[in-house]
């Protein structure tokens, strides 16, 4: 026993001291090789007397248990300790640049066409499209605008022939034509898309972007058209309250029309769309003119509705804060950077239209 | 439209504020653009002081003084008068100021090598007296607080500035507008002043309106007035007159153009002796000349409404006046004309001339055919007051008889379409209130139209004047109806916005270009497309519809180069044209990307970008929108806008003939014309039209999910390949080898050179195998690979690298 015993604090000490891992397996193969103190002593069991063999074997395997668990803990230790200074050594300055970052951007107009479609979806309008290139019978007379009709004479067109009867869309109204045409009402769409004047200076743009919005039913009144644009505004622009004001206007293909202003006021030099006490004017709109009904085969007895028409440019500009429509097509890479969306941020209803 | 509060009162008795008179006009469709004071020429001449006057180093007569104008800095004038001192307060005239003496325009000018900024006036300058022998000299007194103030009082009444729509002709005369405010409550509307004028003797003049086809006059009304006296206008009228910001002429013009402004009746003054013999209205023959008014000579075509005598043209009747015919103030005797032209007879003559006038602008929107003798003796009255004369009776031929039409209006129609309740009697009160001859028939109101109103012909018209005379603010706000009648976008519609989020998220800033670019540019990626021309463009680099998204792009990118920027990765999706034709347009993505990959980043070699950085784009771009990658495949074949050897285009499927997309390198000779400067430039674009929906949607796409747990061995080859095979025909030989085991193909290196062939190349590919029933033995795997190896050599010609 005395020897057992021996061996054990004798290792025990050994392994108390400051020792690398060759030292411990060293130790290791001392006690368990195949010559190790403790091997050789369980080899020599048999030549113990029966009474205290027992015993012994019993001891034998507590300090070999005991020995074995100091020498599992000590190797642990030093494999700790060793990994600790490598990391140490390891350290760089995590304050570097990270690799580099690419982000894309979405264009305003883009993320406004889908706030728009997010918000008019929500009261079951959906979308359609029209082509850039138009007739002059989509674009103006089947819009009651005859050709001798002075209000042509507000719409500086970009024509393609020297017939002037293929020309740019200058307004997004043919697609109310076109959406008639080949349905049948009911019909509750919005049509944004890209609109062409010939017309260039700080405030307009030879091409620019239109929504227009047509509901036609049964009994459609000015009150409906009122309603959904009181709810568009207050949508797009995310505020509780605003201030609305529709005025008496003319459009050859509403009657009666209507213009929209909002209430703004400046602050800091910067619009803000709400309860202020100046008018913005914002968009056009009205109840569609019979003979635009006529003109698409439809019963002005029997169906009647709204049209407007928004520039969407003008909406972006007064949401997010944007001085110059001209700088919308420049394509400066700053002016993208800076005003552009990233791509995650869809415009959805039950997310919120905008971060 | 402009007039002031004074003028419109002279029609309308009303008791209601300036303020009140305004809000008014806008709530009845009268949008008020403006009300202020019309600034005049001579709000330019200021009282200024000069703070310092200090001896001109180059000149021993001038003076350069300092001169407080009331503004925050003064200002430099170089003066050559001889009492310019310290302290004088004087009459300071800024640059673009017209001095009234010699209507000499100043501008900003260096004399003598100092800039002066302006001008001090001498009292002969200002037409005030004869002094011009130094400036003028202001009593401190009176004066010294008024420096920066107007030194000419402006006397003028501010003026109020309508934007009158397209529809209301009656409202360009300030008659019209009083009736809309009175018929909206503003007041009354005054009656007009029935004084009677003595008409001595006949209209000596014959008139006669030819029935030519198409004859744009249909009345043509006219007095002769004799021994007239033509002069300068009396006070009140010039005071009228440039209020509006308009010259005064003379006193005959003058009263033409009040009884227009007043009652929207255009009228016309010859000088009768001019007129050779007689009046003949007709059509024009082609090749006709006559000088203008606005000093132009006009070339008439045919059928043009003309007013002539003997001796040819005299004007273009309801557009412009002719010189020959034209008043002076030498004028005796005058033929006053007030005559009705058909709009659209107006509108074609001036579009084909390109005039515009006041008259025209008039005539083309319709004046009121019952106005014509109202117009003669409202003139002629003020004409006789005037300048004396006497006037003949009034002669008024017509071609046509004029009655008011006449409309049947049911009342129902204002609430279905208005969404509120006005009662019968409010309703017969606002029409009658705007000159509606109102007779009720139980449920109907038969109304004669008023004969100033061309623009009323139909019930609905009718509801508007209501709704608005009554004010949109009674429109009721009513709670949108969410009823949905299909879904808010189609599946074309999706996969745009899908893939524009899609190819934004790659690193690429959107962009929105015109649809119309410079044709030079467009003829570099036109291809086989038509060129589509604007016929009056903007300017002349922007002539036609684009046949590629790539001509704005590159040069937008070279502008964003140009600006210091390296590299850029712009893309945008819109359409491009194939022909100027509805509907000749494609949807596409056009993308570039210039320059370098992890330029200036400390742990990462820089590369320039290359074709396979627009692959990778476009294919995972694809692959986003639901594509399958195993079934994307390519083709070398691309655009001329390409480089030849570095691009390719993209097909769903091996079998399609369209591809839906191209990728590669930019043409150097491209880059090289544009003049791009930049490391390298790939580009990617994709045919939004072509990529057919043949897809299910997710929720059938989603099969059952089915995995392999047994185990996956790898293994590498080397085929040994002709140099032009290609390497996608490789990987499709060994993967469709047996498609249950062969789970992916990679291609790990490309190597040509040292120990390979010259006309070959090596592919060095790693396939991963794996069953979906067992794990495979060492047996089954060699099969395989020597079946892969095999096939390979049959299918391709290639060996295996040993």
């Amino acid at each position: 026993m005395s020897d057992i015993k021996k061996i054990k604090d004798e290792f025990l000490e050994r392994l108390n001291g400051d020792l690398n891992i060759e030292s411990v397996n060293q130790i290791k193969s001392e006690l368990f090789g195949k010559n190790g103190k403790i091997s050789t002593s369980f080899k020599n069991l048999g030549s113990l007397p029966a009474e205290e063999r027992k015993k012994f074997a019993s001891d034998l395997n507590f300090v070999k248990d005991e020995l074995q668990v100091k020498i599992n803990k000590k190797i642990e230790q030093i494999e700790i300790k060793e990994i600790n200074s490598k990391l140490e050594n390891e350290k760089i300055d995590v304050t570097l640049p990270e690799r580099n970052i690419v982000q894309g951007k979405i264009h305003p107009v883009s993320q406004v066409i889908d706030e728009l479609s997010s918000i008019f979806s929500e009261i079951g309008f959906s979308v359609e499209e029209g082509p850039d290139v138009e007739n002059e019978h989509y674009n103006f007379t089947a819009l009651n605008t005859p050709d001798n009709h002075p209000a042509r004479d507000m719409h500086d067109t970009f024509y393609l022939d020297d017939k002037k009867e293929l020309l740019l869309r200058t307004h997004t109204s043919p697609v109310q034509v076109r959406t008639m045409l080949k349905g049948k009402p009911p019909f509750k769409i919005i049509a944004p898309g890209r609109t062409y004047r010939s017309d260039s200076d700080q405030t307009h743009a030879p091409m620019f972007h239109q929504v227009e919005g047509l509901h036609i039913d049964k009994n459609i009144n000015m009150g409906h058209l009122k309603g959904c644009l009181d709810y568009f505004i207050k949508s797009f622009f995310e505020v509780d309250k605003i201030k609305m004001r529709f005025r008496p206007s003319h459009f050859p293909f509403t009657e009666p029309s209507a213009e929209v202003d909002i209430g703004y006021e400046l602050k800091d030099g910067k619009i803000v769309i709400g309860e202020g006490d100046k008018w913005l004017e914002i968009l056009g709109c009205g109840m569609v003119h019979p003979n635009v009904l006529k003109n698409v085969k439809i019963n002005p007895d029997k169906y009647q509705g709204y049209a407007f028409g928004i520039g969407i440019d003008r909406l972006a500009m007064l949401k997010y804060g944007i001085n110059d429509l001209r700088a919308f097509f420049e394509t400066d890479y700053r002016w993208l950077n800076h005003f552009g969306f990233d791509p995650i941020d869809v415009p959805s209803n039950y997310r919120g239209l905008s971060r | 439209m402009k007039f002031t509060i004074g003028w419109l009162k002279e029609h309308l008795d009303t008791k209601f504020k300036d303020s009140e008179i305004i809000k008014k006009l806008t709530d009845v469709g009268l949008e008020v653009e403006s009300f202020e004071k019309v600034s005049s020429d001579l709000d330019n001449f200021k009282v200024a002081k000069i703070i310092n006057a200090e001896q001109h180093p180059n000149a021993d007569k001038l003076k350069v003084c300092d001169v407080d104008i009331g503004a925050q800095d003064t200002v430099k004038v170089v003066c050559g008068a001889p009492n310019a001192k310290k302290d004088l307060l004087t009459v300071y005239a800024g640059p673009g100021s017209v001095i009234p003496k010699n209507k000499m325009k100043l501008t900003v000018s260096k004399i003598r090598g100092v800039t002066s900024y302006g001008m001090l006036c001498s009292e002969s300058e200002l037409n005030l007296s004869d002094e011009s022998d130094g400036i003028t000299e202001l009593k401190s007194n009176k004066y010294s607080d008024k420096v920066g103030k107007n030194f000419f009082k402006n006397n003028t009444e501010k003026v109020i500035d309508l934007s009158i729509t397209p529809n209301r002709p009656d409202c360009l005369g300030v008659r019209g507008i009083a009736r809309d405010l009175a018929a909206a409550g503003v007041g009354k509307l005054k009656h007009t002043s029935n004084t009677k004028i003595k008409n001595n003797g006949a209209q000596k003049i014959k008139i006669s309106i030819t029935k030519n086809k198409n004859q744009g006059c249909t009345i043509f009304g006219s007095c002769l007035i004799k021994d007239v006296a033509n002069k300068e206008s009396p006070k009140w009228l010039k005071d009228k007159i440039e209020s509006l910001g308009q010259k005064s002429i003379s006193a005959i013009v003058d009263i033409t153009n009040y009884v227009m402004l007043d009652l929207n009746r255009p009228l016309h003054a010859y000088d009768a002796d001019k007129i050779d013999k007689e009046i003949i209205v007709r059509n024009s023959v082609k090749g006709e000349t006559f000088e203008a008014l606005d000093n132009k000579e006009y070339k008439l075509d045919n059928d043009m409404c003309v007013i002539s005598d003997k001796s040819g043209v005299l004007g273009l009747g309801g557009i412009i006046g002719g010189t020959r015919s034209g008043t002076e103030f030498n004028t005796k005797n005058i033929l006053l004309e007030s005559a009705y032209f058909l709009p659209r007879s107006i509108r074609k003559t001036s579009k084909l001339l390109n005039i515009d006038t006041d008259a025209k602008f008039r005539f083309e929107r319709g004046i009121d055919p019952q106005s014509v003798e109202l117009g003669l003796k409202k003139a002629s009255k003020l004409i006789t007051e005037i300048c004396g004369g006497k006037v003949s009776k009034f002669d008024v031929q017509k071609i046509k008889k004029d009655k008011k039409n006449k409309i049947k209006f049911n009342i129902s129609l204002f609430e279905r379409i208005a969404g509120f309740k006005v009662k019968d009697k409010e309703i017969i009160k606002i029409l009658t209130d705007l000159g509606f001859e109102v007779s009720k028939k139980k449920l109907e109101l038969e109304l004669k139209i008023p004969s100033w109103r061309p623009d009323i012909t139909q019930p609905i018209d009718i509801v508007e004047e209501i709704v608005r005379i009554k004010g949109y603010n009674n429109i009721r706000t009513l709670e949108p109806d969410k009823t949905r009648l299909k879904a808010t976008l189609n599946k074309q519609q999706k996969l745009f916005h899908f893939l524009q989020r899609s190819v934004a998220s790659k690193g690429y800033f959107e962009t929105v270009t015109w649809s119309f670019t410079d044709s030079k540019l467009n003829s570099l990626f036109k291809e086989n497309y038509k060129e589509i021309k604007i016929v009056n463009p903007i300017s002349s680099d922007l002539d036609v519809l684009r046949n590629s998204i790539f001509s704005n792009l590159t040069s937008y990118l070279k502008k964003n180069l140009d600006r210091g920027f390296k590299d850029v990765s712009l893309f945008e999706i819109g359409p491009i044209f194939k022909d100027n034709k509805p509907g000749e347009q494609l949807t596409v993505i056009g993308a570039i990307k210039s320059g370098k990959i992890s330029r200036l980043n400390w742990n990462e070699e820089n590369r320039s970008v290359d074709v396979f950085d627009a692959k990778k784009d476009v294919i995972q771009t694809l692959v986003e929108a639901g594509y399958e990658r195993q079934n994307l495949f390519v083709r070398e074949k691309s655009p001329s806008y390409y480089h030849p050897g570095k691009s390719g285009s993209v097909y769903l499927d091996k079998d399609d003939i369209d591809p839906v997309a191209y990728f590669g390198e930019i043409h150097p000779n491209i880059t090289k014309k544009i003049d791009i400067k930049t490391e390298a430039l790939v580009g990617f674009e994709i045919y939004l039209d072509y990529l057919k929906d043949k897809k299910l949607k997710l929720k059938d796409l989603k099969s059952q999910f089915k995995i392999s747990d047994y185990q996956k061995s790898d293994r590498d080859f080397a085929f040994v390949v002709d140099k032009h095979f290609k390497a996608q025909d490789l990987i499709d030989i060994i993967s469709s080898i047996d498609e249950s085991l062969i789970k992916s193909v990679k291609i790990f290196d490309v190597y040509e050179g040292e120990n390979i062939p010259k006309d070959k190349k090596s592919i060095a590919l790693n396939v991963t195998i794996q069953s979906s029933e067992k794990t495979l033995e060492e047996s089954d795997l060699e099969k395989i690979n020597k079946l892969i190896i095999s096939t390979v050599e049959t299918k391709s010609g290639a060996k295996i690298r040993s």
